[in-house]
């Protein structure tokens, strides 16, 4: 009898653990549909920053933008860590914690610890990485909480300011590329210094008879930090939509593992019953036999 | 004429319009039909649009515009 009763609480734990997966996978798509959003809304903004760079690029030598380009001994490193504020997305995060130990294991492993520093957008990160003992930069944990481009754009500039400022010799970033809702793609990009080959493409000027105002020069030093802020915005709203995409993913398949636990347990429950039944029947006959007997 | 005002999360205004005038970097400057190309820097400022409804006045913290064949964008 104890088994019946307790095969009965697990149908209810489980069914309650379904609900809150529901929910959740619920929620996660919601959330996807608003990243992806604001992901197709940026599109013809970098689109159009792009085509104006490529404009431009044939003066890019000449602007004063040489501190972005500056390829210097790399002796200290800036790593951007993007993780999720939240738990329960598969392998999202250790993803990259495996991906940001790699790093450090191959690539910076020449590097004394106090010179490689991990910047977190993120709560799960920091969590997850600050034991290592790298020095740690906790104040942009909280950016997805409001990721708009305003918010995004203060913070890349920080990234810019610490780099010409040489606190660090090259900034990375290491963060969930957004394929499509069931995968991601974990990456680690150069963000500064820029390459400047990818800049330096064919000078198209020649299509278009523009007037620049102020000068070539003066655009390009507006356009630049411009771009390299939006590569960062754009990073984020990967990172965003990749978690959400991961949760959905890791959701629904826990909802349908909770399904396939309850069937199983629906099957047992009812094998007891049934069993708790026969014998039940079988000694009242036996009594009422011996009875009459 | 049409006229584009984008940010990376939002667009401000799209729509046709007679007349924009802007806070170029160098001073500010009108745009009306058939302007020559430009590309322009943009200090922080209002954008005055005029379009069939009035005038509109619309705040930009800087940025850059594209002017070409009776097509504006500013980027901010």
């Amino acid at each position: 009898m104890s088994n019946l009763k307790e095969t009965r609480s697990r149908i209810t734990t489980v069914s309650s653990t379904q609900q809150i997966t529901k929910a959740m996978k619920l929620v996660s798509a919601t959330k996807l549909r608003k990243a992806q959003m604001a992901i197709t809304q940026m599109r013809p903004y970098a689109e159009k920053l792009q085509s104006i760079l490529g404009n431009l690029s044939g003066s890019i030598e000449d602007a004063s933008l040489a501190k972005y380009f500056e390829e210097r001994e790399v002796n200290k490193v800036l790593l951007v860590v993007m993780t999720s504020d939240r738990g329960l997305c598969g392998a999202f995060n250790s993803n990259i914690v495996k991906r940001v130990k790699h790093l450090l294991n191959t690539k910076y492993a020449h590097l004394p610890k106090e010179n490689v520093t991990l910047l977190f957008n993120g709560k799960k990160g920091g969590d997850l990485l600050a034991k290592l003992g790298y020095p740690a930069i906790m104040d942009n944990r909280e950016i997805f909480q409001h990721l708009e481009a305003d918010n995004v754009f203060a913070f890349a500039q920080s990234l810019l300011d610490r780099f010409t400022e040489r606190e660090f010799d090259r900034v990375e970033l290491v963060y969930n590329q957004f394929k499509n809702a069931a995968t991601q793609i974990i990456t680690n990009e150069q963000f500064l210094p820029v390459d400047i080959q990818a800049y330096a493409t064919e000078d198209s000027s020649a299509n278009n008879d523009y007037i620049f105002e102020p000068s070539k020069v003066e655009i390009l030093e507006e356009l630049v930090p411009r771009s390299l802020k939006t590569q960062v915005y754009k990073a984020l709203l990967d990172s965003f939509a990749s978690e959400h995409g991961a949760r959905m993913v890791a959701m629904d398949k826990a909802t349908e593992n909770a399904g396939d636990l309850m069937k199983a347990l629906r099957l047992a429950y009812n094998q007891a019953r049934q069993a708790a039944i026969t014998t039940e029947l079988s000694e009242i006959v036996g009594g009422a036999a011996a009875l009459n007997g | 004429m049409m006229l584009e005002i984008i940010t990376p999360d939002k667009v401000l205004y799209n729509g046709e319009v007679n007349a924009v005038q802007l806070p170029g970097s160098k001073g500010s400057f009108e745009v009306l039909n058939n302007h020559a190309a430009i590309i322009s820097s943009l200090d922080k400022g209002k954008v005055r649009v005029k379009d069939a409804e009035g005038t509109h006045f619309i705040e930009i913290s800087g940025g850059i515009v594209e002017v070409i064949n009776n097509k504006i964008i500013v980027l901010t």
